[in-house]
């Protein structure tokens, strides 16, 4: 599965997709296939505030865990429900169906760090 | 094993009204229930219970039995566990009425061979640990480390450094309830890597001590089955360091007679005695983890131990013990077998049990390194851990592999553990295997390879023998269903 | 030797084909300077004969309740067992199988423990069980320690009415995770916690209480207002039930426990001199299952769509989630879950009735001869199986003197509790009768 042209990416292979001061976040398709089938899906509660690094979610499969750091600091502003009751979503549609959680985040300035779809394709041939 | 039909459930058996089992009458005056339990107190519910006969119970449990693989149905070499034979005498032993029927708070003088048969097992393991005393009070591995860790705490905090003592270091090779214990005693826990031959990482590790040391957990034999030859220098690494040294024991197996960890510089040692001393693993438990420990740490040991006094053996509480980690005084009934093995052993047979073990060990390990990758190329002890690697490049897992064997009636070895090696299978044959079941292992193992190399996708879909398919494990773990619930 | 099989020639075949001369060489990693040189200090071997004979002495210098008749319980309990039960558990396909990591050859007790989930489910009136935990004093621990991580807060409360070394272990556990244990006393007259100690402030940080079901003097606490008063304040209801009670009384889930943990030893486990038994861990609600100690099992089906059972939600577990597991516990009791699962299934539901019934009025019967004959209980409240009782007497001696009349007298309390000096805790199985009772009584009489 292609990464998004327009999404954002981190090493963590989380993908960062900006619309004004919203920010959706999922994990990327590599990771879920390094993963394995997704069972669950530990989501933050609404209006959490998060630090940039902080584990926020969890996304765990049947042998391995996997925390989902914020890559920008902000306030929690959507939980994907549907993944309570179908964390599968995580694996078959990291990118769309499977995003995790909106951040409405503080620090635009933040976004800078973060690599984009070219970056991380490079970034992936190395790992 | 052959597909057996399934077995119902039990509460799928019931029928209203039928009894397996009868009390003698109420043979005292009855007092009515209102004079004894106010009505609130009163169950409003029936449990759910199944109602079914005797008959009905032994058939479902015998049925259930016959779909389960254990030490006495065929081979077990699942590495870490060390699933030996259980001998049967043991068990008419621990049954015996004066072990069985003994209540823990009868009075001293009514329990001497109890006090006695722990008195010695405390002296015994003390032995073959190389330390100074012994608590048998711990119900598992995991509950000895957690024990062990407390005592830690326990003598840093008298020495005023246990505010500062945070840090406990743990190999990356380590079980996981190593630093899962390190946890349950809010230590942090920092993860010391190995080197190239499969030993702790001697520079590292001296980088990585200090002043916020409390102690580093090892096995030795590791987990990859490999002596560390360091030992002496990493021991003295952490003792100038301040740090203590734990010994997780669930690899004993390899080096009683041969070496004692106290002599290896371990302050702290656990014995599994469901490994080790042959008790019997009961489908995942009881289990018993005594602790032996150096003589600095023997006054903090949890209570009480036993002791004698004039000839007679006593319950007493070392001077500054931690308090008790579990209810009365351990798993007794675990204790009684893991005496009457040593016992039946003696000191050569201890040894000739360790000796065996590692011979099986190494000719298995170089029966097979030509099929699966060997990572570390040494002399093993008593089990030894392959890669699949190169099956993994042929597009069949560890995984794939550990269920295609319990098609030839064997179970697998442990897989993906340690951590540190690539889709590893720890194997350990343990001493009372015959040679002939070796080697019928090592030819399934080879024709595996075969498979895995000529048709991965018979390896994939395994196992085809069993009374059950491979079963979904993410389907149990998004849809829970824990409990059977009545069909409304 | 015993029970290794391999002969000289096979060793000998394994050194050839190894091109070693001994063992020994396979030895060479252990520095010569820490190898043992002599033998190990330990008396030579016994042959089956010489060990049987020689165990056999051993446990003959004990008295066991095979021969004393036992008043004796806190905490573990001379119940009848079924004799079904002992034979179920010594197959050898449970007895010598490990922890079911490969399902498709473990089924026998996967299944096993997902029906044990089931009973202890139905007993205690909760959602979901384990697998089984070490015994009922470290599950309490785990429970105080999981109701910490899910309200978030550090502060346990535990009643005195409470088993003394259970409290010993539940404070162990908490000291060594910087919690703070806060001991809430109790009534000299009803025997039950003292619910006017009880303000809200030491409710407000407080991750749970601890009720004792019925409590370590046999004593039946006042769990709906407890339930509320701890609940209003936010905190967690953890309930440590007997479960021989239960046939009786009233449900820990339907007066609104968050987690119910027990000793299990009174199904299908001899006493055993204090253990092996099992503790048992229930809980409801998905928050806090996800968040449970241990081993689970739950109902899956294989790739042709039978039905089967795995363990499962291990990610929780330490062998996946190592420092950050939920605890470190991996070995359990599960041949003592498959004894009380064997005896539980062979009772049923009317046995369990049963057999909490006349523990009820058989402790009744107890307690009014000895209040015929003088000997008063200590407290008034409602008692279930074990009651305390006091006169002015040294029980330590009494109870020496009802030895040589073959009874095991009830547990002094004085040592514990300063101010139960004279009191004693008595405890009554239905597996006592009537002329037990009657001539324990009549002991007594003469004693104190
Ligand atoms: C290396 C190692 N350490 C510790 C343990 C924990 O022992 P237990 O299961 O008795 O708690 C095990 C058992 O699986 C083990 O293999």
């Amino acid at each position: 599965m292609a990464n998004p042209r327009d999404y954002f990416y981190t090493k963590d292979h989380e993908w960062i997709h900006v619309k004004g001061k919203v920010c959706r976040i999922g994990i990327t398709d590599y990771a879920q296939n390094e993963l394995g089938d997704v069972v669950f899906v530990e989501l933050p509660e609404q209006d959490t505030i998060v630090e940039e690094g902080e584990g926020f979610a969890v996304v765990e499969s049947v042998k391995a865990v996997s925390d989902v750091y914020a890559p920008l600091s902000g306030k929690v502003v959507g939980i994907n429900e549907a993944l309570e009751d179908s964390p599968e979503l995580v694996n078959e549609s990291p990118f769309d169906e499977g995003w995790i959680v909106e951040l409405e985040i503080t620090d635009e300035s933040q976004l800078k760090d973060l690599m984009t779809a070219d970056e991380y394709d490079a970034f992936l041939e190395e790992v | 094993m052959q597909t057996k039909k399934p077995v119902p459930l039990i509460f799928e058996l019931s029928s209203p009204g039928r009894r397996g089992y009868r009390y003698p009458e109420l043979d005292v005056p009855e007092t009515p229930m209102e004079e004894l339990l106010p009505k609130e107190h009163l169950r409003r519910e029936v449990p759910k219970l199944p109602e079914v006969s005797e008959i009905e119970v032994v058939r479902h449990y015998t049925g259930l039995s016959r779909l389960n693989h254990g030490v006495d149905v065929g081979f077990y070499p699942l590495g870490s566990c060390t699933m030996k034979y259980n001998p049967k005498v043991n068990e008419d032993i621990a049954r015996l009425p004066g072990f069985s029927l003994l209540h823990p708070y009868q009075p001293e003088e009514t329990v001497q061979g109890a006090l006695k048969l722990m008195y010695k097992l405390q002296s015994y393991l003390t032995e073959i640990a190389g330390l100074s005393a012994t608590t048998l009070q711990p119900a598992a591995g995991a509950h000895g480390e957690l024990t062990g860790l407390m005592l830690m705490r326990a003598y840093h905090r008298e020495r005023g450094e246990d505010t500062q003592r945070k840090e406990m270091l743990v190999p990356d090779s380590a079980h996981g309830t190593n630093p899962a214990s390190a946890m349950m005693v809010n230590y942090k826990v920092r993860e010391v890597p190995s080197d190239a031959r499969g030993g702790v990482d001697v520079e590292a590790l001296r980088g990585m001590v200090g002043p916020q040391t409390a102690g580093i957990m090892l096995t030795n034999p590791n987990t990859l089955g490999l002596f560390d030859e360091n030992i002496c220098e990493v021991a003295k690494i952490i003792h100038d360091a301040g740090g203590l040294l734990y010994y997780d024991g669930a690899n004993a197996n390899a080096i009683m007679g041969y070496v004692r960890p106290g002599d290896m510089g371990f302050d702290i040692v656990h014995f599994n005695l469901h490994k080790t001393f042959s008790t019997p693993h009961g489908g995942g438990g009881p289990g018993s983890g005594p602790i032996a420990v150096s003589q600095r740490l023997q006054d903090y040991l949890p209570g009480p131990l036993v002791s004698k006094r004039d000839g007679e053996y006593v319950w007493e509480y070392p001077t500054k013990s931690i308090g008790r980690v579990r209810s009365f005084f351990g798993n007794f009934g675990v204790l009684v077998r893991a005496y009457a093995y040593i016992r039946s052993h003696g000191p050569q047979g201890l040894m000739d049990v360790s000796d065996t073990a590692v011979l099986h060990a190494n000719y298995l390990m170089r029966k097979l390194q030509d099929d699966f990758d060997l990572p570390y190329d040494r002399h093993c002890m008593h089990e030894f851990v392959l890669s699949g690697k190169r099956q993994k490049n042929q597009g069949v897992r560890t995984l794939d592999i550990a269920k295609r064997l319990l098609d030839y009636g064997v179970h697998s070895p442990t897989v993906y553990f340690p951590l540190i090696v690539e889709e590893a299978l720890m194997v350990e044959p343990t001493e009372t295997e015959t040679l002939a079941t070796l080697d019928a292992f090592v030819e399934a193992m080879k024709q595996i390879a075969i498979e895995a190399a000529e048709e991965p996708e018979t390896v994939r879909q395994a196992p085809y023998n069993t009374p059950v398919r491979r079963l979904d494990d993410a389907l149990a773990a998004r849809k829970p269903v824990l409990r059977w619930t009545p069909r409304s | 030797m015993r029970y290794i099989p391999t002969t000289s020639e096979e060793r000998q075949h394994m050194l050839d084909f190894l091109g070693v001369d001994s063992v020994e060489e396979l030895f060479d990693a252990v520095p010569d300077r820490i190898r043992t040189e002599k033998p190990l200090p330990l008396p030579d071997a016994l042959a089956e004969a010489q060990l049987m004979r020689h165990m056999k002495e051993l446990s003959e210098s004990n008295v066991s309740c095979e021969h004393l008749v036992s008043f004796l319980g806190a905490g573990s309990y001379d119940h009848l067992i079924p004799a079904v039960v002992n034979h179920i558990t010594s197959r050898g396909e449970f007895l010598t199988a490990y922890t079911p990591y490969q399902a498709e050859i473990s089924q026998g007790v996967l299944q096993v423990i997902f029906e044990f989930q089931t009973l202890i489910a139905e007993l205690t009136g909760m959602d979901a069980a384990n697998a089984s935990m070490y015994d009922g004093a470290t599950s309490l621990a785990e429970a105080c320690l999981m109701a910490c991580n899910v309200a978030r807060r550090s502060k346990v409360l535990l009643p005195e009415t409470l088993h003394p070394e259970w409290v010993d272990v539940v404070k162990l556990y908490m000291e060594n995770q910087d919690i703070s244990v806060q001991m809430i006393p109790w009534n000299r007259e009803t025997g039950t916690m003292d619910v006017a100690a009880l303000h809200e402030d030491a409710a407000g940080d407080a991750a749970c209480l601890v009720i004792p079901y019925p409590n370590f003097f046999g004593v039946i606490e006042d769990v709906a207002k407890l339930s509320r008063w701890i609940h209003d304040a936010g905190g967690l209801l953890v309930t440590a039930a007997d479960p021989v009670s239960l046939g009786l009384l009233e449900a820990p889930g339907a007066f609104g426990a968050d987690i119910v943990v027990g000793e299990g030893q009174p199904f299908g486990n001899t006493m055993n001199f204090g253990g092996p038994g099992f503790g048992f861990f229930a809980c409801s609600g998905s928050k806090l299952i996800r968040r449970m100690p241990g081993r689970i099992v739950g109902e899956t089906v294989d790739t042709e769509g039978r039905r089967g059972y795995v363990l499962t939600l291990q990610t929780r577990e330490q062998h996946i989630r190592r420092e950050k597991a939920t605890s470190n516990i991996c070995s359990n009791q599960a041949l003592n879950a498959l004894a009380g699962a064997v005896h539980l299934s062979v009772i049923g539901p009317q046995g369990l009735k049963d057999v909490a019934y006349q523990c009820l009025q058989k402790t009744a019967y107890l307690k009014s001869q000895l209040r015929d004959i003088g000997i008063q209980a200590a407290f008034s409240g409602p008692t279930f199986r074990e009651f305390v009782v006091q006169a002015d007497a040294n029980w330590d001696e009494v109870n020496k003197r009802l030895l040589d009349h073959g009874f095991l007298g009830g547990l002094p309390l004085g040592e514990r509790f300063p101010e139960l000096q004279h009191c004693v805790l008595l405890s009554v199985t239905e597996a006592r009768t009537k002329d037990e009772i009657d001539r324990f009584v009549h002991a007594l009489g003469g004693l104190c």
